[in-house]
């Protein structure tokens, strides 16, 4: 059956025409447009609130377990560690929205980002950390034999020498928090998941608006995985 | 010898208690300008603690150590200031390894505003210079062979001009060729009127250089003399066999 002529042109032909009715009719390809730009709007809004975060945090818990100060604030970023890691980010996307945001009218893009931003904050302190502490205890040694302070120590010799394994790993961090923001239709946010999935209720078609979306996510994440690799293989190279 | 002089470095029953080791156990030593002290002794006998407690890279949990006038394991001593003074030479080199030759040695002097990248510039070349690895200003420390490594680091603490330096097995981490060269460098600070104190493995060195040698073993400070009555009579025992063992 599929070999025959005739079924590859109706098969063309009805292709064709829902690709029509999906994207062309009305415009709709207008619906992923602007919801991609919206995910793109909050995935880098969310991962510079969360490098802030993420730095903040980093430092406090490699300086407490280094020097054995700023002990209550390592406190309060080892719970902030284990809830946000500890619970779904999507109940973290609702609470924020639904409960800290509830009685204030402040814009949903703004929710979202800090939403996703504080949420990737828990996991890029940790990957910060890692990298700060993956630096052999013998350089902070030599930087504090030479009397160099802990913040010179810091900014001087450990950090320059954390970002080789730090960036990568934060390349990994954005692509898992560029698919994550699919779910930011729970509050209303049409962003590109939501895009497609508006497309499916008016058109009643679910294969074609949702391929799409998940071909423009895969392109996004081929495209930043391979910046990745090679950003990992220069640093290599530099060493 | 100027034994008339004050001490540059002094410990007064400084003691280290690890949770469950005593790895310091009430050690007093006097450090006077000039003089060259090895510490030997075996493996686990606290030499790297005493080592690394006179300049607070590990904390003592008693007794005191004193830089010239000051006790520097007190409340409210800038720690920071009095490492100026105090050069440190590890095992392992610690280079670092984002930052080339000159790099290395300029950054502490020109961070902590003691000298302008200029000066600071020449006077690496200088001590490079001494050390003949001239050429190697613009290498990183991953392009040197282990020898060489340790020559940049004793260049890097020289570079601030410390009253004093401290050396922790700086060539234990070494293949045996390159042993030589480095023992070659101290000996010529030696010989200049450097201050050190050195923990070592190479009895040879011990003997031509020191001027005294300290015995530790199980956290004390066993017995300490000058190489000639150090090796040649050693009093104690442990000592004893020790250095049957070593010799
Ligand atoms: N951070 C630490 N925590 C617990 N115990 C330690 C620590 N560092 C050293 N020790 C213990 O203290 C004792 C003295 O150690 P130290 O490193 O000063 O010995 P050493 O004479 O330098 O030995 P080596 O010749 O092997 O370098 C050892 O028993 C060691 O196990
Ligand atoms: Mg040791």
């Amino acid at each position: 059956m599929f070999l025959t002529l005739e079924w590859w042109r109706e098969a063309f032909h009805t292709f064709g025409w829902k690709f029509s009715q999906n994207f062309l009719e009305a415009s709709r390809w207008r619906l992923l447009a602007n919801g991609f730009v919206t995910t793109v709007e909050i995935t880098i809004g969310a991962v510079l609130v969360g490098l802030a975060i993420g730095f903040l945090v980093a430092v406090i818990r490699t300086t407490h377990d280094k020097t054995g100060r700023l002990k209550f604030l390592n406190f309060l970023a080892r719970i902030f560690l284990t809830v946000i890691r500890g619970t779904p980010t999507m109940v973290q996307l609702l609470i924020i929205y639904f409960v800290i945001f509830a009685s204030v009218n402040v814009d949903k893009l703004l929710v979202a980002i800090i939403a996703f931003g504080i949420n990737s904050g828990a996991y890029t302190a940790e990957i910060i950390r890692a990298g700060l502490m993956a630096v052999d205890k013998g350089q902070y040694e030599a930087g504090a034999s030479l009397g160099l302070n802990y913040y010179q120590t810091m900014t001087r010799i450990i950090v320059p020498q954390a970002f080789k394994t730090i960036l990568p790993a934060l390349g990994n961090e954005l692509i898992v928090l560029l698919k994550e923001t699919s779910i930011s239709g729970y509050i209303a946010m049409q962003d590109l998941t939501k895009g497609g999935d508006i497309i499916r209720s008016q058109t009643y078609d679910a294969f074609m608006p949702l391929l799409a979306v998940a071909a423009i996510y895969l392109i996004c994440v081929c495209g930043l995985s391979w910046c990745v690799t090679r950003m990992e293989r220069r640093l290599k190279r530099n060493e | 010898m100027s034994n008339d002089a004050k001490p540059i470095l002094r410990a007064v029953e400084l003691t280290k208690q690890y949770p469950t080791v005593l790895a310091l156990d009430h050690v007093s030593y006097e450090i006077f300008p000039g003089q060259v002290v090895c510490v030997v002794g075996p493996s686990g006998s606290g030499k790297s603690t005493f080592i690394r407690c006179l300049n607070l890279m590990d904390e003592p949990t008693g007794g005191q150590v004193w830089f010239k006038d000051q006790q520097i394991n007190a409340p409210g001593v800038d720690i920071n200031r009095v490492r100026q003074h105090i050069g440190m030479v590890f095992q392992h080199f610690n280079l670092f390894p984002h930052l080339t030759v000159r790099k290395n040695i300029t950054l502490a002097p020109t961070l902590l505003k003691l000298k302008t990248q200029e000066e600071a510039d020449a006077t690496a070349d200088k001590l490079l210079e001494r050390v003949g690895l001239r050429e190697k200003a613009d290498a990183f420390p991953g392009q040197l062979a282990g020898g060489q490594k340790q020559r940049i680091a004793i260049v890097r603490a020289l570079a601030m001009d410390p009253q004093v330096l401290l050396f922790d097995e700086p060539t234990s981490a070494l293949d045996p060729e390159m042993v030589g060269e480095v023992l070659q460098v101290m000996k010529g600070l030696a010989k200049a009127g450097m201050t050190m104190a050195v923990v070592t493995h190479e009895m040879g060195f011990a003997r031509e250089v020191a001027n005294h040698v300290l015995f530790m073993d199980h956290g004390r400070l066993v017995e300490e003399n000058p190489p000639q009555e150090f090796f040649g009579h050693p009093q104690s025992p442990r000592l004893k066999e020790f250095l049957s063992k070593v010799l």
